[in-house]
């Protein structure tokens, strides 16, 4: 099972930047006695779904050749917390990519308000030693459809993503 | 072509950006890795922020000499051997290499680069 933190995109444009939803639940556990007597969504874990908007964002754009790492988070501030029935925005944004990492700007936001903001920084690691098998094409595609690239998603040119041929 | 002190503010706000320190911590004796807490991702973060901030290209290994300090022509017994330190000052003039030389143990690498390390690398690429 992989650890869904984003329930979709809404938009994605290859190698710029996309936009991804979570609709946060009481129905999640960590809601139940992670600050007891508050029901809200740790800050930790908006950086996850950060982490994911701009992860699957930067994967996209180096075709998925090898495994992209959530390596450092620069920096990030929250103004408010997100609670059960809100919808979390995850916009992504890509600074600089290379070869062996990238540089990207996630705004979250509830509502239209700006609610965090943090610089991630991923590491590309190439198969090999200590990077397992990357995926099984198969169950990567899977999870790619549930989250709707293929809909939304567009390339450079402003063209319908093609689903890849693995 | 920037002043040295452009240059010194320039790479001062990509190490504050970089590994979240004081700007009056960012002094040019300063040692990245000692004093500043820089730990390897940093440096590949580093290497982005300074490409941007002065518009320059800093190839792999440029900035971070890991082909030769993973080099067995290089390295002997854990030790840069004299091979080794002649191709490191060969290729990194910029680096101040005096303290080094006197352990040149390969752990002690990382600990021995300042910030003004930093800064003549950018005056070098810079004027170049």
């Amino acid at each position: 099972m992989r650890w869904f933190w984003i329930d979709r995109f809404d938009e994605f444009v290859r190698g710029r930047n996309a936009v991804a939803v979570k609709n946060v639940s009481l129905a999640e556990e960590h809601m139940h006695d992670h600050f007891p007597g508050a029901a809200l969504m740790p800050n930790s874990l908006i950086v996850e779904g950060m982490a994911q908007t701009a992860g699957l964002l930067v994967a996209d754009a180096i075709e998925y050749n090898r495994r992209v790492v959530l390596a450092k988070v620069a920096g990030a501030d929250f103004h408010f917390d997100a609670v059960p029935g809100d919808t979390i925005r995850f916009q992504a944004e890509i600074l600089d990519l290379k070869a062996g990492g990238s540089l990207t700007k996630v705004v979250s936001s509830v509502d239209g308000r700006v609610q965090g903001e943090a610089e991630l920084f991923f590491a590309h690691l190439e198969p090999g030693e200590g990077v397992p098998k990357l995926f099984e094409p198969e169950e990567l595609l899977k999870w790619l459809d549930q989250m709707h690239i293929y809909d939304v998603g567009r390339d450079e040119a402003g063209q319908p993503l093609q689903r890849p041929d693995w | 072509m920037p002043s040295r002190d452009e240059i010194f503010e320039k790479v001062r706000s990509a190490l504050v950006d970089a590994l979240g320190v004081d700007e009056d911590e960012v002094t040019p004796s300063a040692t990245m890795v000692g004093d500043l807490g820089a730990e390897s991702i940093d440096f590949l973060d580093i290497v982005f922020r300074l490409e941007k901030a002065f518009g320059i290209k800093i190839p792999r290994g440029e900035l971070f000499p890991e082909h030769i300090l993973t080099s067995s022509e290089f390295v002997t017994n854990g030790k840069v051997n004299a091979a080794g330190l002649a191709a490191l000052k060969a290729q990194m003039p910029f680096y101040d290499l005096t303290k080094f030389e006197q352990n040149p143990s390969v752990q002690n690498f990382p600990n021995m680069l300042t910030v003004e390390d930093m800064v003549r690398y950018v005056q070098s690429k810079v004027g170049a």
